[in-house]
């Protein structure tokens, strides 16, 4: 399955009681783009994410999902095109068995009960909650329930998929997963964004990283440009700090690094130079 | 004075295999504890136990001791536990009491309960909220905080028990990484103030590095290595329990095997 292009044109929202959630927002997300989307709690990443399935309206300015205006569809075409996962599990998972709590949103997108067993399967064996089927989602630990809230939403197989958070609370393997869960999207062609805290995460996992600040985008970039050293100022703004791997490189007066491979690769490519050996490629 | 497990094993209601076994374990006003481990290797289960609502609220199975100044928890009274140990769940959503209009007056829930004079409430709800730099959300609906504000509001409602034991079950979890940044100045404090110990469980190594004296890593239910913060988080078996070492040790460790020197990790 292909994915599809999701835009916001002018984009704000103003929540019931006055906040001001975003402004102005204008964002173009390619069919099969993965990004993620990073900035300080509160600064409207997950309000500008829930107009995509339709959960918010805007109250200025459009948001395209498939090239067309989202409020032209209903919430229920929305959910066959864009699956969200919320940050907090529990606001998500009512089922009393986890193969029920995984079926429910395939199910309403149209999936035959043949199907279903099928997309049950590949689903908690991405998040690696195989055999788990019959057990109570709340026997499950608070991790594992985030994992199952992931499954269900790749069980739906909508072109899109957007992860609020979907690091929170796991392991070094949870997280491994949770990355290479995302890969597998990404082969898949389908479009994925996601909101995180994890700056290493996101540096290693996603070509393209949003940064927001007070319901507006401030940066927009491959991760080795987004945490370069011009924009540290800009980050810190909104309490962020680049990844461990950005800063050293920064101490040693190298540009273009994001992750330890990108710190790993500059430093030895300078070694090579400075002992006049030709540089790697030439 | 501190809270003390001895060759502590648990067991839930209705299962047969004990989620902790063998703990040892000493928690002392000044001191800051950090347990590290997988998802499943008992971390919240110690948390519970520690805080003796495990048994004495949930039932299940407890072997060894677990005394809190002295005090078996198998034996003490909810009151006498709650003046003592601050509990705060991984979930604030579970935390929060669900009664109180505001911010405010949720943090202003356990002061209340504790029958303290109105003043000394205010105070606590004030240094509370401060602490943690939310004093903007005073008046907001705790049941309309993102995931982040409720786990500091929460937070914040056990730091108002002022309570001699801190247990943390996850407290940064869905935190920004400011968030982050000021819990961890916040717990240092209190701390450094010679009252209080905290224990908590985290996946951010990074924070403990700068936060713990010691930690613990849980495998299994079991300790597999408790000592001096630094020595544990630096320790090459960390990855094979499921821990993510914190930064520096792992790029040190990468550059390593890479061949290349970065003296600059040091500084």
């Amino acid at each position: 399955m292909n994915g599809i292009a999701l835009a916001t044109a002018g984009l704000g929202y103003v929540y019931g009681d006055g906040t001001r959630a975003l402004e102005a927002v204008d964002l173009r997300v390619a069919a099969g783009e993965h990004l993620a989307i990073i900035g300080q709690n509160g600064s409207g990443k997950s309000t500008l994410v829930r107009h995509f399935n339709g959960l918010l309206r805007p109250t200025e300015g459009e948001v395209l999902v498939d090239g067309m205006p989202a409020r032209q569809h209903h919430v229920a075409e929305l959910a066959r095109l864009v699956g969200l996962a919320f940050q907090n599990p529990d606001r998500q998972i009512f089922a009393g068995r986890v193969r029920t709590e995984v079926a429910f949103g395939a199910r309403n997108v149209g999936a035959s009960s043949a199907e279903l067993e099928v997309r049950v399967r590949e689903a908690l064996t991405a998040v690696g909650l195989q055999g788990s089927e019959d057990v109570n989602p709340y026997d499950l630990g608070y991790s594992r329930r985030k994992l199952l809230s992931l499954a269900s939403i790749l069980a739906m197989r909508t072109p899109a998929v957007i992860l609020d958070e979907p690091t929170t609370g796991q392991d070094a393997r949870g997280v491994a997963r949770v990355g290479d869960l995302i890969r597998a999207l990404g082969e898949a062609g389908r479009t994925v964004i996601a909101i995180s805290h994890d700056m290493r995460f996101v540096a290693e996992t996603f070509p393209r990283l949003v940064v927001m600040r007070a319901g507006a985008v401030v940066l927009d970039g491959p991760p080795a440009e987004v945490f370069g050293e011009p924009n540290w100022a800009t980050l810190a703004s909104t309490f962020l700090e680049p990844p461990l791997s950005a800063r050293v490189a920064a101490r040693l007066g190298l540009a273009g690094v994001a992750t330890e491979a990108d710190l790993i690769s500059a430093v030895t490519r300078r070694a090579r130079e400075s002992e006049g050996a030709l540089p790697e490629g030439a | 004075m501190s809270l003390t497990l001895t060759a502590v094993g648990y067991r839930y209601v209705g299962t047969s295999r004990p989620a902790l076994a063998g703990i040892d374990l000493t928690l002392a006003p000044g001191e800051v504890v950090g347990v590290v481990g997988a998802n499943e290797a008992g971390k919240s289960t110690l948390c519970l136990v520690a805080a003796g609502l495990a048994p004495a609220t949930i039932g299940g199975r407890l072997d060894g001791a677990v005394t809190v100044d002295g005090l078996p928890t198998a034996q003490a009274h909810p009151y006498e536990l709650a003046q003592r140990c601050g509990v705060l769940f991984q979930n604030p959503v579970t935390q929060l009491s669900g009664t109180a209009p505001t911010v405010w007056e949720e943090v202003a829930f356990g002061p209340r309960n504790l029958a303290l004079p109105l003043t000394e409430v205010v105070g606590r709800v004030d240094d509370a909220l401060a602490a943690l730099a939310i004093a903007e959300l005073a008046e907001r609906d705790p049941a309309r905080l993102s995931g982040g504000q409720a786990q500091l509001v929460a937070l914040a409602s056990v730091l108002a028990l002022r309570p001699a034991y801190l247990i943390l079950d996850e407290p940064t979890s869905q935190l920004d990484p400011q968030g982050t940044r000021l819990v961890g100045e916040a717990l240092s404090r209190l701390v450094a103030g010679g009252g209080t110990g905290v224990l908590l469980t985290e996946h951010k190594t990074d924070l403990l590095w700068g936060l713990a004296g010691r930690v613990v890593v849980l495998d299994g239910g079991r300790a597999a290595l408790s000592g001096a913060a630094h020595a544990v988080l630096a320790d090459d078996r960390l990855a094979a329990w499921g821990v993510e070492p914190p930064g520096r040790v792992r790029l040190a460790r990468t550059a390593e095997a890479a061949g290349v020197a970065l003296p600059e990790l040091a500084a």
